[in-house]
């Protein structure tokens, strides 16, 4: 009897299974390098993916792989989704650059979306959104609550996105404070509590009262709850449970306008290849709260500075600024051009540490 | 009263039925935490163990097995010959690390020249990066006498650290914008470990079923293997016997490492492609489990890490067609290790049921 059960419960469950491939929905696939609950960047990459599903409702179905690595794992993760007809995948970090074109390649019926990489194919966009925005106000807030003048940075990999968070943070609160120095630890990972918690505590130990992350947990925040009077910013998402204080703002990517767009675009069949990269203007990052653990003209000023960046009267890499070797890189004025930026591979005069090789 | 009896010797058939038993086992409470997660048990268990083999799409899955289940296999062999010997070798994943960046160099130093002799030579390098990477713990194990456990595992964070600054440093690609990753391999003809991508073919699986045949042989018919084995269950009489267990030592950390750095080799110039800063993505810690779930025998193994490979790619498609979470998944294989050791003690002891030993 208990054999002849469970052949039936297979049967029917694999007529369910083939039933519902065959419904005529827009499938969505979404690749994290994260687990949904990191509380930073691939919640929030899935928080999207939700208001995905809920703007369209029975119209777009959702499937989501978490906590895929870099590599060939990734590269059969996307061929599976595309295989099991996923119309549109997105993958979302900057490893999966390679792999996203080789798959893109085999199946030229389905759209490709990379976050953060820069390499495109017919059927194979890529959207980023303008973080370094949203490190300008952090560093500008930074630099006023220091007290050690000593600012810790936790950085994840030596890629051009990061660099340019960490020259972008220390730029503006080189402006509000010329004593500030920046301690950069590299982490080497994008999600790893225990790493990023070991990284907070020895800046922290180093003298550092203000820690920056471009790491996607919220160890580092609870790290510095910990110390007691250590500032922090929430990264990818607001993570709010922090504040007021550790956790005195944040920069919150929101991807779900993006995503819902390019959703809709692929059931009308307008969809097309394209690099879109968005800051605070178009909404795609967007700043946390600021507490009130954040002094009254501290706040003004910054909450000036993100009317500026986003109105566009004023861009995070205006010079005159130097290189690290001091060489001259922008005129007074001179605004950075989008090229220079997406390839940034050299630090801003007065940051003293080196970028690892 | 249940009571466990030592049995005069290891049970011959409950050590080839206890990786069954534990698999049964694991199906059954995976089944359980599937329905409690408000997944269909039998779906969920079809979707892992048995799509990968015969679903529609089984034509891609299949390849992918080879793909995942070759390194798995290469480094669990090497390391079986330790292992029944009594020397414990778990830093496998850093001599697979240096095995890779050794037998990339190799190839990146010679592009873009086409020769058929540039892929031998990135195999030769590779084996011998992972064999003397091995040779440290190996050596210090022999003339000074430190744990070779500890030293093995923790040059696994060296070789992680080697591997970082390989890929932002002196193997970095130059046309990489400035990014970090070597240049890709798999797209260099001469020194791609490829044979047919689309059947998951490449010079690792071969290596992978040739080590499988050579360990069989070694083990079962040769004296090297007796010697192995008697090591491991009785070091005083392998003295006796004439083994010399330093000269052991370093055999058997060899033969792992040097396994451990062609797994590498192969998985760099093929599946991976580039030196990158991720490459390490744990095969060297994941095959110690597929050695012991083989039992340490060669066919044991294979059969082990091609399971380990299902519940990996299985996993996937559960994940993406039936929402389920990753962590359902590592569930599931540490479930697996863990029902394994559990059920070992049916070889090694009696269930005796109430009555007194006889």
């Amino acid at each position: 009897m208990k054999i002849k059960t469970v052949l039936t419960g297979a049967t029917l469950a694999f007529g369910l299974a083939t039933g519902a491939v065959a419904q005529d929905k827009t499938t969505v696939g979404f690749v994290y390098v994260g687990p949904i609950g990191d509380g930073g960047w691939t919640y929030e990459h899935n928080k999207a993916r939700l208001a995905v599903e809920e703007h369209f409702g029975d119209a777009v179905e959702t499937v989501y792989v978490e906590s895929v690595p870099e590599g060939p794992d990734a590269e059969r993760v996307m061929t599976q989704m595309a295989l099991q007809g996923a119309d549109l995948i997105f993958t979302t970090s900057f490893g999966y650059m390679d792999q996203t074109i080789n798959v893109a390649a085999q199946f030229p019926d389905v759209k490709f979306e990379h976050a953060t990489g820069y390499k495109r194919a017919d059927n194979v966009s890529t959207y980023s959104a303008r973080f370094y925005e949203g490190r300008a106000v952090q560093g500008h807030i930074a630099g006023q609550m220091t007290e050690s003048n000593i600012i810790g940075y936790i950085a994840s990999y030596p890629i051009p996105e990061v660099i340019r968070g960490i020259n972008s943070a220390y730029i503006h609160a080189k402006e509000v404070n010329p004593d500030v120095e920046f301690r950069i630890v590299w982490a080497y990972t994008w999600f790893d509590p225990a790493k990023e918690a070991e990284a907070a505590t020895v800046l922290i130990e180093q003298g550092a009262d203000v820690i920056l992350q471009h790491t996607d947990s919220t160890a580092p925040q609870a790290a510095a709850q910990a110390a007691g009077n250590v500032v922090t910013f929430g990264q990818a998402s607001d993570m709010a449970e922090f504040a007021p204080f550790p956790r005195v703002s944040s920069i919150i990517d929101d991807w779900a306008p993006y995503y819902i767009a390019r959703t809709q675009a692929v059931i009308d069949g307008t969809w097309e290849s394209t690099d879109t990269w968005d800051g605070i203007g178009p909404g795609m990052v967007a700043i946390g709260e600021i507490t009130d653990a954040v002094p009254a003209d501290v706040k003004a000023s910054a909450e000036a500075l993100i009317e500026r960046l986003r109105t566009g009267e004023y861009h995070a890499f205006t010079g005159p600024l130097n290189r690290q070797d001091g060489s001259v890189w922008l005129a007074d004025g001179e605004i950075a051009d989008d090229g220079t930026l997406a390839g940034m591979n050299f630090y801003v005069e007065g940051i003293t540490a080196e970028i690892p090789q | 009263m249940l009571m466990l009896e030592k049995r005069p010797q290891p049970s011959r058939a409950w050590t080839y039925a206890t990786p069954v038993l534990a698999v049964v086992l694991t199906m059954l409470c995976g089944g359980l935490l599937f329905a409690a997660l408000g997944q269909d048990p039998f779906e969920t268990i079809r979707t892992i163990f048995l799509d990968p083999l015969f679903s529609e799409f089984a034509w891609f899955y299949r390849p992918q097995l080879l793909i995942k289940g070759a390194p798995l296999v290469l480094i669990a062999i090497g390391l079986s010959f330790g292992f029944r010997a009594g020397i414990w070798n778990i830093g496998a994943e850093g001599q697979y690390i240096v095995g890779a960046i050794c037998g990339a160099a190799v190839g990146l130093a010679f592009f873009p020249l086409e020769s058929f002799i540039i892929f031998p030579l990135m195999v030769l390098a590779g084996a011998v990066g992972g064999l003397l990477w091995a040779m440290i713990p190996g050596f210090l194990r022999v003339r000074f006498g430190t744990n070779e456990i500890l030293v093995s595992l923790m040059l696994v964070y060296v070789a992680e650290q080697l591997l970082a600054s390989m890929a932002l440093g002196t193997l970095r690609n130059p046309d990489g914008m400035g990014f970090p990753g070597s240049r890709n391999l798999a797209q260099y003809p001469s020194a791609t470990s490829w044979i047919n991508q689309s059947a998951g073919m490449h010079w690792g699986v071969v290596t992978g079923f040739i080590a499988v045949i050579f360990a069989y042989i070694a083990l079962s018919r040769h004296i090297f293997g007796f010697n192995v084995r008697l090591s491991g269950q009785s070091p005083r009489a392998a003295k006796f016997a004439g083994v010399n267990p330093g000269k052991l030592v370093l055999i058997c950390m060899g033969i792992s490492g040097a396994l451990a750095g062609l797994a590498g080799l192969f998985e760099v110039s093929g599946p991976a492609g580039q030196v990158s800063i991720d490459f390490g993505a744990g095969y060297g810690f994941t095959a110690i489990i597929v050695a012991f779930l083989g039992r340490l025998h060669p066919v044991g193994i294979l059969l082990a890490g091609g399971l380990m490979a299902l519940t990996y790619i299985g996993g996937e498609i559960a994940q993406s067609n039936l929402g389920l979470p990753v962590a359902a998944i590592q569930l599931l294989q540490g479930m697996l290790l863990f029902f394994l050791l559990a059920v070992d003690v049916l070889t090694n002891y009696r269930v005796n049921w109430g009555r007194q030993p006889a």
